[in-house]
């Protein structure tokens, strides 16, 4: 795993140093709030509905046992004992006090962690594919590449006062479990022949213009991909509407002026550019991938997993859903669903952190990764360790055997907290889940994607959910929005609107009604609910979202 | 036809805690609507905005919002200050849990 260097904990301290001091000079009144926000938020500070929320990066969604455990330490110590994990490869701490909040940055520091460029108009944390360096499609790890990035934006002075903010997502597989085509910049990995490159997407965003990227460059050598990047940020930069904040993305930019301009413009700076890099960023490039080594796998038997699996029905459930192929022969990746039903998607209390920790320290490698859907992942098991770690994670409520399954929603805070939005997420999430539960339909139902976001900035993947829900404020009343056909994947769409909205009472029957809909229609049952979709369109769900309480011709 | 000016209580975040405060008639800052200032004319309102506005070393983002008047003081009129008033709905977190 990357180990900050001289310089990176020099730079970490320094800047804890300073923030400290800004927060004092807020605390004894010589900085006004106007003067003091783009300072916190620069260090990832926020003030929401009831409380500061302090955003940690997670790059690129890894992490050691260690870093976790400090992280359920500062839950303890300054929050409510539990952190939230988000779709952005970040924890969040909802309830920290200003005043803590240096200590806290600096309790950060001493495990090489940091809120930086959390927030604000620069480029925000780099994600990536979540089973990085361990799943058996990929041709590498994209960590090294999300690394080099983040070394190469951090502080970079000209990308410090961009026009908006600005998100990378990097994927070393084909199938795309990073989201790549929702980002302002996605890379996937590709293969010529022998050279490594990447397909470069350009202009993907969600919010409130939804918008798939684009292909900008089909095939980027490995060693133009800075310059390239530059190249990209700095023709947004100068492009990038600054008079109008819903029109300042880059995907706007792309839209406004076409694609082709765009790539003329950055293969024109490209060229100015790439003379300027003198080779340091791929001797960097080099270094930093050494600090990636693949762990050192072992060949041990795997009988202990085959004879769990043959006997106990509980083990095998969550076997099936929450097991991912490895590359090394023997092992897995596990999922840790942080989605057990009726809780909070996303949040684990500092025991269950703890645990984590201790689990990967003895059976995962140590490490750890978040994933962009909010569940934690040990991407490397041995399969012989798994029945052990399943029972351990039962013991916590952590070995709910759900991915990919209805109940795995990602939901954003929504209005429980965050002050920007119009409906609240979290609730509606706990609902579905808890009533599925109920129902006993989920295995039935399959892979089921739901993705609910409290307002239109659409933090929870709203758009790319197979079924979207957005929270939306009607008169002054909740009332929540259904789009059916998003997908999150290297096929990404964004989802079609169905109709009218739902009240906060009607969205959980009117959920119910799409999956009994669904179930009814779909060809056999491995057409999962997107593939059905695709197939006979949007008529058969409206009908039953919006016959059976007499609203059709209100849609 | 003048608008009809709708009863308002003076609310921000306190700078320290982040926690949702209330300004009260003898301008200190409360924690509890019930004994928020509620005001019913619209100057005094604007008034009482800009005083609160200016004490940035206390309060974070000012703002007036509606209320009802009920026999037990203020009610919320919109959810999302009803939320404020109580807390997130996934834990007994916020003002629900000191009451
Ligand atoms: C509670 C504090 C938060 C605030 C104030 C906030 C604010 C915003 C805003 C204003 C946007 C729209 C940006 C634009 O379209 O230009 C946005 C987008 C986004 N946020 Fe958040 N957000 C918050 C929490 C979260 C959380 C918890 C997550 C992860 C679960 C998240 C992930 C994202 C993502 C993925 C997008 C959309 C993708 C994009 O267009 O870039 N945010 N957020
Ligand atoms: S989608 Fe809206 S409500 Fe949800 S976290 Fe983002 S800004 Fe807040």
């Amino acid at each position: 795993m990357y180990r900050y260097t001289d310089f990176d904990a020099g730079f970490v301290a320094e800047r804890n140093r300073q923030f400290r001091q800004q927060v004092e000079r807020r605390l004894d009144g010589s900085l006004t709030e106007e003067e003091f926000k783009p300072l916190r938020l620069m260090n990832g500070l926020y003030l929401q509905l009831h409380a500061y929320m302090l955003r940690v990066a997670i790059p690129y969604g890894t992490l050691n046992g260690r870093q976790m455990r400090a992280l359920a330490d500062i839950a303890d110590r300054w929050d409510k004992g539990y952190g939230h994990f988000t779709t952005r490869q970040n924890i969040q701490f909802n309830w920290p006090k200003l005043s803590n909040v240096p200590d806290m940055l600096d309790a950060l520091a001493d495990v090489q962690m940091h809120a930086i460029q959390t927030s604000g108009n620069t480029i925000r944390n780099v994600t990536a594919d979540h089973f990085a360096g361990a799943a058996a499609d990929e041709i590498a790890d994209p960590r090294p590449v999300a690394e080099l990035i983040r070394q190469w934006s951090t502080d970079h002075p000209e990308f410090q006062f961009l026009p908006r903010k600005f998100k990378i997502a990097v994927t070393g597989s084909p199938n795309d479990r990073a989201v790549t085509r929702a980002h302002d910049i996605g890379l996937r990995m590709v293969r010529r022949g022998a050279d490594h490159g990447f397909e470069v997407i350009v202009g993907g965003g969600l919010g409130r213009t939804p918008l798939i990227g684009k292909v900008i460059r089909e095939f980027l050598p490995e060693a133009d991909l800075l310059p390239y990047l530059e190249a990209i940020v700095s023709v947004w930069n100068l492009l990038g509407r600054r008079d109008n904040k819903y029109k300042s993305r880059i995907k706007i930019t792309v839209h406004e002026h076409g694609l082709d301009d765009i790539r003329a413009r950055v293969e024109a700076r490209f060229a100015e550019l790439r003379a300027t890099f003198s080779g340091i960023d791929q001797a960097l490039f080099t270094e930093i991938k050494t600090t990636f080594a693949s762990p050192t796998f072992q060949a041990k038997d795997t009988t202990p997993f085959d004879q769990a699996y043959a006997t106990d029905p509980v083990f095998w459930a969550w076997a099936d859903s929450n097991l991912a192929p490895h590359r090394a022969p023997g092992y897995a990746i596990a999922q840790i669903s942080l989605k057990a039903h009726g809780a909070t998607p996303g949040d684990a209390s500092s025991d269950q952190m703890r645990v984590m920790a201790d689990i990967a320290e003895c059976f995962g490698h140590d490490e750890l990764r978040i994933s962009h859907e909010q569940n934690v992942v040990l991407p490397h098991v041995h399969k012989s360790d798994l029945p052990r770690v399943h029972a351990l994670l039962r013991q916590h409520g952590l070995a709910t055997a759900n991915i990919g399954q209805i109940s795995d929603i990602i939901a954003c805070p929504g209005m429980d907290y965050c002050a920007l939005a119009t409906a609240r997420s979290i609730p509606i999430a706990q609902q579905i889940a808890t009533r599925f539960d109920d129902l006993k339909l989920e295995h039935d139902i399959g892979e089921l994607k739901i993705k609910i976001s409290g307002c239109i900035n659409a933090c929870g993947h709203h758009h790319v959910g197979h079924i979207g829900i957005l929270g939306l404020d009607r008169a002054g009343v909740e009332n929540y929005q259904i789009t059916l056909g998003g997908d999150h994947t290297e096929s990404a769409a964004i989802g079609d609107r169905t109709g009218p909205g739902f009240s906060a009472d009607e969205i959980i029957p009117a959920i119910e009604r799409l999956v009994a809909a669904y179930l009814e229609i779909r060809s056999d049952p491995e057409e999962r609910f997107l593939d059905t979709y695709r197939r006979v369109g949007m008529a058969p769900f409206k009908a039953a979202l919006y016959q059976a309480d007499g609203r059709a011709h209100a849609a | 036809m003048a608008r009809i000016f709708r009863p308002k209580v003076v609310t921000a975040n306190a700078l320290v805690e982040g926690d949702v405060i209330y300004l009260t008639e003898d301008d200190s800052w409360s924690r509890d609507l019930a004994q928020a200032e509620v005001l019913t004319d619209e100057a005094h309102a604007q008034l009482r905005l800009l005083e609160a506005a200016a004490r940035s070393d206390e309060a974070v983002g000012v703002y007036l919002a509606d209320v009802t008047l009920s026999p037990t003081g203020p009610q919320p009129t919109h959810f999302r200050e009803t939320f404020r008033d109580t807390g997130p709905s996934n834990y007994p977190h916020g003002k629900q849990a000191d009451l």
